[in-house]
């Protein structure tokens, strides 16, 4: 039942111009997009013909208006790279959507060629600017201004498991998880409780429970249905509730517990009932609690903690695992699961080379403690926003990874070789061995197809339903075959 | 399931001390706490070699700070201040 897994991630940057009085976000956007120099992709349109935002997993479509942007302005502000990702500008933000992988480590790798890619592109957009002002990108969710913006996960799920299900078993996992997936922040917004720090950068902003907007009365669960692949087989679940995470074991540790938490409800192993009485109440009680011991209620009485929980969670997956035929991974993500799990309940403190919200919590702490700072001191939420920055000699992230204060879990050369590399065992293979091989021929592309300009030929557009299909093994050789677009046709028809 | 611990703090770890709660426990000169994992250290040094490994993260900790100082942003007030984003998705 549960299928093999496939996933992927969308982060949504924030963007600023120091010293710029006129600072228009869209326009800073497209500049910093058009400054990533894949010179093949620089005229490929984003097939948005076959896009579906409005349809709802409920099982309705809902009237509105679909933003379809014309052809020259499609050019400038989306890119599809040759590593199979997609970075565009999104509203006001510019946004990473990296290539579909099977596995957290790969999401891992992929995500941190996102953060170089884009901090690449804003070296590049920088010297363009006119001197005095300068271009910063942030990773992260909240401006401290009431405003959000999101790090969306996207996990294939098997069409034939009920929605209702799915809300049901994840809600209570998403209000708990934050105790390892938040990035931490400082104070609170959105009209929630005053607090000098908590879990989420993203709590605050829930208000809804279940629904299809992602920008208003946002949902924790969010019934978006764009399978963007075989829609009788496969559901896209679009997890809109997550952080925008910097250290590596964090989002390591965020997709396998969640692939593996998706694949416990496609197979109906989750027998713990475990629904909250108030969600969206919870989310904020629990990011807001840094101590950890804040019991939220359940639907049937019970009082339990976040951790507690998540304990919970694990000790099913743990069964799980045990009785059947897993990924590899899933054997790693368990062990880490278990390690972070013992660390909350006993010292979370300990998480500080490993945990966001623990690193940057720390960090602070200690920072104030030395300068006599205190929580509304400036500097403070100035850490808070820098911890994101993607500056290597700046980002205060980066400043704790190089000076060894936190754990790595993948390499820089496996980071760099994806910033140009598709991943081998998906469809992004092909998406991105195509640009690469056939760039000059490519017309649109979108997740699930690709179109090719022929001659003067009408368009053909190839389909890949299949997330699966198009990888290394499945298309290498036809692909060393092809040496144009037109043979590849030919040769795919065959 | 017992398991390694394969943090970069493992000295750290061995003595109780998550590398915050080592300036706590130095200040208020507690000598760690819970050690169980790792326990490699002989009864006899064993309390001076606690109070030098405190000495020595409380150092460390002071150099991330100084680090930390230096590359943070000067204007921090009117930095945070001027920071605004759109809503997003």
């Amino acid at each position: 039942m549960a299928i093999p897994t496939v996933m992927g991630t969308e982060i949504e940057y924030g963007i600023t111009v120091k010293n710029d009085r006129d600072f228009d976000p869209i326009s800073s956007c497209v500049l910093l997009v058009n400054s990533y120099r894949e010179e093949r992709v620089a005229r490929i349109l984003w097939d948005y013909d076959q896009e579906n935002p409005l349809a709802d997993a409920r099982g309705f479509q809902v009237d509105g208006e679909k933003y379809t942007p014309n052809q020259q302005e499609n050019i400038a502000r989306n890119k599809t790279l040759e590593n199979g990702a997609r970075y565009y500008v999104d509203h006001a933000h510019p946004e990473y959507s990296c290539p579909e992988v099977t596995n957290p480590h790969e999401l891992v790798v992929h995500e941190k060629a996102g953060e170089r890619i884009v901090e690449i592109s804003r070296r590049e957009a920088n010297a363009l600017l006119p001197e005095g002002m300068l271009m910063l990108i942030h990773k992260n969710n909240s401006d401290h201004k009431g405003n959000s913006y999101g790090s969306h996960e996207n996990y294939l799920m098997n069409r034939q498991a009920s929605f209702k299900q799915i809300v049901e078993h994840l809600m209570p996992f998403f209000v708990s998880r934050q105790v390892y997936t938040g990035a931490g922040k400082v104070g609170s917004e959105n009209r929630a409780q005053p607090c000098d720090y908590q879990l989420s950068q993203r709590a605050d902003f829930f208000e809804t429970e279940v629904a299809l907007d992602t920008m208003v009365k946002r949902p924790i669960i969010n019934t978006r249905d764009e399978p963007h692949a075989d829609r009788e087989k496969y559901r896209r679940l679009h997890v809109i509730v997550g952080d925008a995470n910097m250290s590596e074991y964090t989002i390591y540790l965020r997709q396998g517990a969640t692939a593996l938490a998706l694949a416990m409800i496609e197979d109906g192993a989750v027998d713990q009932e475990l629904s909250l009485r108030d969600p969206v109440r919870a989310i904020k009680e629990v990011s807001h609690d840094v101590s950890l011991k804040h019991e939220v209620e359940l639907q049937n009485g019970r009082r339990m903690t976040a951790v507690q929980l998540q304990r919970e969670f694990f000790e099913m997956a743990e069964r799980y695992v045990a009785s059947r035929e897993m990924p590899e991974w899933s054997v790693d993500v368990l062990a880490k699961w278990d390690e972070v799990l013992d660390a909350l309940e006993h010292d979370p403190r300990q998480l500080a080379d490993r945990i966001d919200w623990v690193t940057k919590l720390v960090m602070m702490e200690q920072f104030m403690e030395r300068k006599g700072l205190d929580w509304q001191s400036p500097e403070v939420a100035m850490m808070d926003l820098q911890f994101h920055d993607l500056r290597p000699d700046k980002g205060l992230y980066y400043l704790m990874e190089r000076q060894g204060h936190v754990q790595r879990l993948v390499t820089d050369a496996e980071i760099n070789r994806a910033v140009t590399e598709p991943p081998e065992d998906t469809r992004a293979y092909f998406r991105g061995q195509c640009l690469k091989r056939y760039g000059d021929e490519v017309f649109g592309v979108n997740w699930d197809s690709i179109s090719f300009g022929i001659g003067d030929e009408p368009i053909k557009r190839v389909l890949m339903a299949e997330p699966l299909k198009g990888s290394k093994a499945h298309v290498g050789e036809l692909l060393e075959r092809s040496k144009d677009a037109a043979e590849l046709v030919l040769n795919l028809r065959a | 399931m017992k398991r390694q611990r394969t943090t970069q703090w493992n000295d750290a770890d061995c003595l109780g001390l998550g590398w915050a709660s080592a300036a706590e426990s130095k200040q208020k000169g507690k000598q760690g706490g819970g050690g169980e994992a790792g326990g490699s250290q002989g009864k006899g040094g064993g309390a001076k070699k606690l109070a030098k490994k405190g000495e020595e993260l409380k150092e460390e900790m002071d150099a991330l700070v100084d680090e930390i100082d230096e590359v943070l942003e000067e204007n921090a007030e009117e930095f945070v201040k001027n920071y605004v984003q759109r809503g997003g998705e």
